[in-house]
């Protein structure tokens, strides 16, 4: 018994390894309910009540919130996505081009568009666009606008994510591909593009998420009563009704489309993990 | 030797060489990795390349096909200059089968369309004819159970026959392949040299960049021995493998037959 003695000496405060952490985690778990009781006691729950849990006016905005404004959401969304990505891989491959120009466009415009917020990205497009080309109507209206706006600032961002993707596309792909006859772009094409998407749709349904919250800033270009979409919905029922009951709904009718998406990247995400074992 | 017993009867060589190299250098930045090759290989000919690993036979080997620019010189294969400016790459490309180390099948695509694919997209076959091509070449590779399998599926052996399936049913004059055994685990390397042994026994025109002796001595009209970016013999395997007489190629056949024997031939020098 000597051995498990001298092991047993630096157990000064007599609590073994596993118990001390027990108790760390325990006073963690206090503060934290603490925390939570104090938040519950000084908020005044009538008022929040008030403001944001009417539940007749939550009723009104039904069906209208789904058939148009989620709608309108998911349209805006998705036709931004489109837009995003063909152009995304237009600079990806420009990105990795042997010409340098190419190369310095394309290095030129992520860093710009991956740097302004997308706010201004849409009062640019919202006013600057109909400026310089007086007349001239952007194709879609306000769906051509919101996927121009969105696309440009989502192609920067998956330009790098499809770049890095086809970089990971081993080298002798390509090479196996021309051995075979295949001209650099239609090996591209037929031979490393597929590849490289398996390896992005993670990241890439991750954009999507981004996105879907980004078409909230529609808000900024002028929208019809038709046109509008979650945000604009409540805001303006919310300043209609002076209660912000709508704005909590149209949160969680977000929440309603973000959550399962991210779920699926997960999903993705340990597949891929999976498939490169 | 029973497999080239007669090469006279059924290889033609008296014609055009089917690749000739002149003249070739290459480098990578300063590094000069082939430093004036001439090479000839006569239709129907195998000529296996081999030397110590840097000796810059995997770059001739690629320069035949251009996957590699050479530096200077000129690469003729079936009397087309490829190192010509204004040839069409892709079109000689068409005629010269390449093999891989690393397979290089396309993993996305089931072994089937791996061999369908390239004939649709380069050669505009269409789908039935190039199916049909598919077949018959999975057949003469002895995979034809495995058409509709995925190529992580596949053992090694089986990936690199897939590989030489592909650069066939592309119909190509010329084969070259590039070290196809060296990443595979020893007792697969037999299927797949017995598949590129009945390719040269059907006349087709090789060069093999291989470190398999034994390979290179019983198939191998030809032997070229490379080292330091230059050919330092060429002959029958009789004459660089069974007897050479460069200092340089006889200490690699030493070290590569036995190299347990080379060192301790080093280590116990005194």
């Amino acid at each position: 018994m000597s051995g498990t003695d001298t092991k047993l000496q630096p157990r000064r405060s007599g609590l073994t390894r596993r118990q001390k952490r027990a108790v760390s985690r325990g006073v963690q778990y206090a503060v934290f309910v603490a925390a939570l009781i104090a938040l519950g006691v000084t908020a005044d729950w009538e008022q929040l009540q008030n403001q944001f849990a009417q539940v007749d006016l939550a009723e009104r905005m039904f069906p209208d919130i789904i058939t148009l404004a989620l709608k309108n959401t998911v349209l805006y969304t998705v036709s931004g996505f489109v837009f995003g990505l063909a152009l995304g891989v237009v600079v990806a491959l420009m990105r990795l081009s042997s010409v340098g120009p190419y190369r310095w466009l394309a290095g030129i415009y992520i860093e710009i568009f991956r740097g302004l917020p997308a706010l201004l990205i849409f009062i640019f497009v919202g006013v600057a666009v109909p400026l310089a080309f007086p007349g001239t109507e952007i194709p879609g209206g306000t769906y051509g606008k919101v996927a121009l706006a969105l696309g440009l600032v989502a192609a920067a961002y998956m330009a790098e994510t499809i770049r890095a993707g086809i970089q990971a596309v081993p080298k002798g792909q390509m090479e196996a591909a021309r051995s075979l006859g295949f001209s650099h772009a239609r090996a591209m094409v037929s031979i490393v593009i597929p590849q490289a998407f398996r390896i992005v749709i993670p990241p890439l349904t991750n954009e999507l998420v981004l996105l879907f919250k980004d078409s909230s800033l529609v808000l900024f270009l002028g929208v019809t009563l038709e046109e509008r979409e979650l945000s604009k919905f409540g805001r303006d029922l919310a300043s209609e009704t002076a209660n912000s009951t709508p704005i909590l709904v149209a949160g969680l009718c977000y929440l309603l489309v973000t959550i399962p998406l991210g779920f699926v990247v997960r999903r993705l995400e340990a597949k891929a993990g999976e498939a490169t074992k | 030797m029973s497999t080239t017993s007669s090469p006279d009867l059924t290889k033609d060589t008296s014609g055009t060489p089917e690749i000739q190299v002149r003249g070739l250098h290459k480098s990578f930045g300063d590094n000069e990795v082939l430093r004036g090759i001439d090479l000839e290989v006569g239709s129907g000919e195998v000529v296996c390349v081999i030397g110590p690993s840097g000796s810059g036979k995997s770059t001739l080997l690629r320069c035949v096909n251009l996957l590699e620019e050479p530096t200077k010189g000129q690469v003729f294969v079936g009397g087309t200059e490829v190192t010509h400016p204004d040839v069409d790459i892709d079109a000689v490309r068409r005629r010269i089968g390449m093999v891989f180390q690393q397979f290089n099948l396309f993993p996305h695509l089931t072994v089937t369309e791996n061999l369908t694919l390239p004939q649709r997209r380069v050669l505009g076959r269409d789908k039935e004819a190039a199916s049909k091509v598919a077949a018959e070449n999975l057949r003469r590779v002895g995979l034809s159970e495995k058409a509709d399998a995925y190529p992580a599926s596949l053992s090694g052996g089986q990936q690199q026959r897939v590989a030489i399936a592909r650069a066939l049913a592309m119909g190509p004059q010329v084969m070259l392949f590039d070290e196809p055994t060296s990443a595979l685990d020893p007792e697969l390397v037999g299927d797949v040299l017995a598949v590129m042994r009945m390719l040269a026994d059907e006349g087709m025109t090789m060069m093999v960049v291989t470190h398999e002796m034994t390979f290179a001595r019983e198939v191998a009209d030809r032997v070229v021995f490379m080292d330091a970016g230059v050919i330092v013999e060429d002959g029958t395997p009789a004459q660089v493998i069974g007897n050479p007489t460069h200092e340089r190629t006889r200490h690699f056949l030493s070290r590569l037959l036995d190299p347990a024997m080379a060192d301790v031939e080093e280590d116990s020098a005194p």
